[in-house]
Formats: structure tokens, C-alpha cells, sequence
């Protein structure tokens, strides 16, 4: 990451105005992801990883918006921009897979429709060379006899197949980014790793820069460079995928990673965090974690700011751990 | 394929001998229609001799059975109004009904889809709320009362449009239209406006229901993702999926704007098959009465038959071999 990263956030806060009041979904966000890398984006439900995912792509529905901060694509800062221009960026320079594949493919135009208008939504193609880069994309992918598969509707594929067919479709114009929502949480474990390992390969090999969007942290450990850690609309702590997995600094991480079922813990009741995520409409003063945390002090009413620790991490507490306090 | 169509038409089959037999027996029981064919001053010989001649002396069931072997050999009965066959008398008011009912679908469609689109898509703004504010006086005010609302504006207040009959026709493939010829295509446009309104509300509505209903789904958000433009969007994308209950109740209501045609025929005097069905029913001519509506019962089974075919051509799910109710 010598010159400027693929994708930078600064301090991205995307809201949501219903009649209940302003969901904070996202509030104070920021990370950044460089050439080929890939960056984990974990959290709990409604800590505001889609959110973001969606943000970055200009694809926030109304009633949300978003508020401040700053998105910064290989230095053009996408907030603000015009909605041609992210017309532009979105499928060709930026793309996005999405959590459900029994949903992301229009069920009534088939396989070659989908891939081909995505080509020439940004490229003047002929409908010839469009086919050709789309069976090459699918074959990339790993879908066989890819001439055929081109001619077939999106419910004659499985739901893995159709994974393949969407990852397939955001490589179709070779972006700099990929925001991947979920894309395994959907499919078998058998088919995740197959999905991963391609991933994974694609990246190194293209330089693309992903961000993988998950709650799984097997999946994080196994497959990114870097993680950012979500809690309600806040990065609670960054860093190098090894050291916060390892050495996780701030008690909500730790919760997380105690809560994955080990082999080690045979027979023991399964560690859970206490209590539950507040509600994005009325987010308290403090840190958003101290009501769950077993390290909460007086001082956790005062909300934490983003702290540089040592070895290239970040981290949102008043009382971080030691490394050995896991 | 094949098989589907066989099993549909042997349905067919069925329900045009239950269809027969009712009308048949419901027009038995309304009324004798000797007392409006013998003239007044008749004599008993002449009556019993044109009663004869109708065979309207036989029971019930012979009169039928009679009715069902001349029917299969093509032969509906004679008009006793008329004294002609009772099915060229409706096939050569058809056209008039079909160009009337087409013009209709046609305006439903055309004004209905894009409406109903725009009103799902925006659906808070004040324009929508008109839409569909407007799309519910189209459901529930009378067809009739339009009607004569719209011959008293624009015939006799502004003077703008015809209100009675076709105008002048011209012949398209040996049939006779009116759309053709510009007093033909003036005379059309009042009568086609007041068939299609009910039929444009429904379509407001199917459109809206199903673009709020698609616009949500991921896959509209994936298309967005691929930085399709807009236009391709909605025109291709939520389009062809809203198509899909558009086109099968339009399908089914076709025949219903064929059949209901009667009341707007009525009102605007437009010499098609429903205006022949009124007046036939006021003689109490049952051979028309009974083709007419065992025709449009052929009619519905085969409109039908067509939906099927085109919902599987629309939506590539549905294979018409898994239908095997």
C-alpha cells in the first residue's frame, strides 16, 4: 500500500429517516482497502456492514442518506457525486455481490441477457464480443460447459451455480473493487470454500480489492488481509486480520471470537455476549458496547474516540485489553 | 405441449355441453316466444302451424337433443327473428365487437402500464395519489352512466365526436373496420374510451401492485449494481416482470370486454354482437341468445388456452407440462 489505497472511508455516516426518528446505521465509519487486498467488514446483524457495503456504491433507498464523511474511490470522493457519474463507476469500476443468489438474478431473462447488458452498459462492444467475454467470465468462475449455462434461465442453476453467475457478472468489467455482501453465508460450507478459494485467487491475481462483508470470522481468518470490527454504526477495532483474531483489544471483538463453538470447548456451554444490540434509533451517550461489557467503567459515558494502538491498529475503547487477556 | 392442449380442449368440451344445457333451459323457462313471432291477427292453424314448424310443440329434452345434433354438425338453429342462421348473424357482427374490444385493451394498455408504473415508483406523490384516486372512480362508476356522460360532453355539448354507430368502414382482408377511415376512427374513440376505462383501472393497478412489489427485490438492486441506466431498468427489468399478472388477467378480461361490450354497444348504438344479444333477448330469439353465448364461452375457453401458452413464453418457470389439474 505504498501509493493511494483503491478505496478509502473517512468518517462515513449514512442515516435513515423514518417517522420513528433518525436510525443511525451507520455513524462514524472509516477504513481503507488497497490494491489486491481484502479487507474483513464483520459484525452483528444491524451494525450497519450493508449499510456501508451500500454507501460506497451509491445505493442507499430513501428514506436513508448519506450524511457526512467522505468516500474516497482511488481519490475522487464519491460522496455528492452525480448519479451518472456513480452510474458509471457501479459494474465497471466498483462492483457488488450480494448476499442471496435466489435473488440477485432476474428470474425472467436469461443468464446471457444479464451478463451482456452488463458490458455494454459501459463498454461499445458488439453483441458478439459482449457473449465472449461473458462465457469467459463464466468459465473463470468455474461453471462448466459455460456456452450452454449462457442460454439458461437463473432457476435452472442451483444457488451456488448462481453465486458463481453473480461473482461472474462483478468481474465481467474487471472493477477495482469488489463490495461482496454475505456472498457464502447463503451456501453450503463445501460450496463457500470452493467460492472462497476462487476469491481469494481472483484477487492476488487481478489486484482487485475487496471488501468482504460477514459475520463469520472463520471465514475473515481464512480469507482476509485486513478486519474492521462493526457495533452499531461505529468501527470498534481495526487491524491486521492475525494480530485483532489473536489479540483481540476491545471487548466486543473478544465477545465475538469467544462466542465461535470450538472443538476445544467439548461439552462446555457455549459462550455468549450478554444482553443485545441497542436500537440504531436511540443510540446511548457512551460507548454503544458498555451496557453488554464486563469492563464498563464511568468513564464508558463518555463515548470513545478511534485510537491508533500499536501495530498498525485501531481501536474504540476506554479500556482495551492486553493481549493476553483472551 | 400437446398433451396440454388436448386435455384443455376435451375440458373445453365439457363445458360448452354443461353451458348449452343451462342457456338452454334458462331461455326454455323465461318466456314463449310464439306470442311475439305470430302476428295478432293470426289464426289457431297459422299459430300451431309456425309452432310446428319450430318445432317448439316438443318437450324440453327433445327440443335439446334436437338442438345438440343439429350443433354438432355446425348448425346453431335458425333466427326466428331473422330466419337465418343463427351464427352468421353473430359472426358478422363480430368484427364490430372485436375492433371495439381490441381498441379498448389497446387504450388500457398503452395509458394503463406506463400509469401504473409511474405511480409504483413514485407512489407518494401527488400525481400518483391522482392516478389512483382516478383508477377507483373508473372501478366503480357505472359503464353505462360514463357513457351517457360522455356522448352529452363531447357529442352534444362540444360537439367534438359521433356517438352513435361505426361511421364509415372500409375492408381490411375482406373485413369490414372502421379504424381505417378518419370518420370511422372518430366514431370508435367514444365507445373504445368507455370499454377500456374499467378495464385501464384494473391495469393502474396491476402495474403499480407489481412494480412496488419488484422495485424491492435484490435483483432490480443487483441491476442497479451493474450500472445499468435506468430506462433499461424499468423498461426491461421490472417490465417484463410485472408483464406476467398483467398479461394473464388482461387475458382472461379480454373476453370479459367482448362480452360486456353489450352495455356499451347499447349506449353508443354500435352494431356488434352484444347489441344483437340485447335485442335477441327483448324477441326472445333463443337460437341467437344460445349461440351467442355458447360462442363466447368457445371464446373464453380459447382465450385461455392462449394465456397459458403466453405466460410460459413470459415467464420461463412455468412449463405448461407440469399443469396437470
Amino acid at each position: 500500500m505504498s501509493d493511494q489505497a483503491t478505496l478509502e472511508v473517512r468518517n462515513l455516516q449514512t442515516h435513515f429517516f423514518t417517522k420513528a426518528g433518525v436510525v443511525k446505521a451507520v455513524n462514524d465509519v472509516s477504513f481503507s482497502v488497497g490494491k489486491g487486498k481484502i479487507l474483513g467488514l464483520v459484525g452483528e446483524s444491524g451494525s450497519g456492514k450493508t449499510v456501508t457495503g451500500f454507501s460506497i456504491l451509491g445505493l442507499v433507498d430513501e428514506p436513508g442518506r448519506v450524511v457526512g464523511g467522505e468516500i474516497l474511490y482511488r481519490g475522487e470522493n464519491l460522496v455528492g457525486a452525480s448519479q451518472e457519474r456513480m452510474r458509471q463507476l457501479r459494474g465497471n469500476n466498483v462492483a457488488m455481490i450480494f448476499q442471496d443468489p435466489m435473488m440477485t438474478l432476474n428470474p425472467v431473462l436469461r443468464i446471457d441477457t444479464q451478463m451482456i447488458e452488463a458490458i455494454k452498459a459501459h463498454h461499445k462492444v458488439t453483441d458478439d464480443e459482449a457473449r465472449q467475454r461473458a462465457r469467459d467470465a463464466l468459465g473463470q468462475v468455474g461453471i462448466p460447459s459455460p456456452d450452454e449455462r449462457l442460454k439458461s434461465y437463473p432457476h435452472q442453476f442451483s444457488g451456488g451455480m448462481r453465486q458463481r453467475v453473480a461473482i461472474a457478472i462483478a468481474l465481467l468489467n474487471k472493477p477495482d473493487l469488489i463490495v461482496a455482501d454475505e456472498p457464502t453465508t447463503a451456501l453450503d460450507v463445501t460450496i463457500q470454500g470452493q467460492i472462497l478459494y476462487e476469491v481469494q485467487k481472483l484477487c492476488a491475481e487481478t489486484g482487485t480489492a475487496m471488501i468482504w462483508i460477514t459475520h463469520d470470522l472463520s471465514v475473515v481468518a481464512g480469507l482476509a488481509d485486513e478486519v474492521a470490527v462493526m457495533y452499531a454504526g461505529r468501527v470498534v477495532e481495526a487491524g491486521k486480520v492475525d494480530d485483532v483474531l489473536d489479540a483481540p483489544m476491545h471487548p466486543y471483538t473478544a465477545g465475538l471470537i469467544g462466542s465461535v463453538p470450538s472443538r476445544n470447548a467439548r461439552g462446555k456451554r457455549l459462550h455468549q455476549i450478554p444482553g443485545m444490540t441497542p436500537s440504531l434509533l436511540n443510540l446511548p451517550e457512551g460507548c454503544a458496547f458498555a451496557a453488554r461489557c464486563n469492563y464498563a467503567t464511568a468513564a464508558c459515558e463518555q463515548p470513545p474516540a478511534l485510537e491508533n494502538a500499536a501495530g498498525a491498529r485501531q481501536i474504540r475503547c476506554h479500556h482495551p485489553l492486553v493481549a493476553e487477556a483472551v | 405441449m400437446t398433451v396440454f392442449v388436448i386435455r384443455r380442449l376435451l375440458q373445453a368440451a365439457l363445458v360448452m355441453i354443461i353451458m348449452s344445457l343451462l342457456v338452454f333451459g334458462g331461455v326454455f323457462l323465461v318466456g314463449d316466444p310464439v306470442e311475439m313471432l305470430v302476428a295478432d291477427d293470426a289464426d289457431q292453424a297459422e299459430r300451431q302451424a309456425i309452432i310446428k314448424s319450430m318445432g317448439l310443440d316438443l318437450p324440453f329434452y327433445m327440443q335439446y337433443l334436437r338442438f345438440i345434433g343439429n350443433a354438432l354438425q355446425g348448425d346453431m338453429g335458425n333466427s326466428f327473428v331473422f330466419q337465418e342462421p343463427a351464427m352468421e348473424l353473430i359472426l358478422e357482427r363480430m368484427p364490430a365487437t372485436f375492433e371495439l374490444a381490441i381498441a379498448a385493451l389497446l387504450i388500457a394498455v398503452v395509458i394503463g402500464i406506463p400509469l401504473g408504473i409511474y405511480a409504483g415508483l413514485k407512489a407518494d406523490s401527488w400525481m400518483s395519489k391522482t392516478i389512483m384516486t382516478a383508477s377507483i372512480l373508473g372501478f366503480s362508476v357505472p359503464t353505462f352512466w360514463v357513457g351517457i356522460m360522455m356522448i352529452l360532453f363531447f357529442a352534444v355539448i362540444l360537439g367534438w365526436l359521433p356517438s352513435t354507430g361505426r361511421g364509415d368502414t372500409v375492408e381490411l382482408f375482406g373485413i369490414p373496420v372502421s379504424f381505417l377511415t378518419l370518420d370511422g376512427l372518430q366514431h370508435l374513440i367514444l365507445p373504445a374510451v368507455n370499454l377500456a376505462l374499467f378495464k385501464l383501472s384494473m391495469v393502474i393497478r396491476l402495474a403499480r401492485a407489481g412494480t412496488r412489489e419488484v422495485v424491492h427485490q435484490d435483483y432490480i438492486k443487483f441491476a442497479r449494481a451493474k450500472g445499468l441506466s435506468t430506462g433499461r431498468i424499468i423498461g426491461v427489468h421490472l417490465f417484463k416482470n410485472i408483464m406476467i399478472p398483467v398479461v394473464t388477467v388482461l387475458g382472461l378480461e379480454f373476453g370479459g370486454l367482448i362480452a360486456f361490450s353489450v352495455v356499451t354497444e347499447t349506449v353508443f348504438a354500435w352494431p356488434g354482437m352484444g347489441k344483437l344479444l340485447i335485442d335477441s333477448i327483448g324477441f326472445l330469439d333463443r337460437p341467437v341468445i344460445v349461440a351467442y353465448l355458447l360462442f363466447v364461452v368457445g371464446l373464453f375457453v380459447f382465450i385461455n388456452l392462449v394465456v397459458d401458452v403466453l405466460y410460459s413464453v413470459l415467464d420461463p418457470r412455468v412449463r405448461l407440462q407440469e399443469v396437470k389439474s
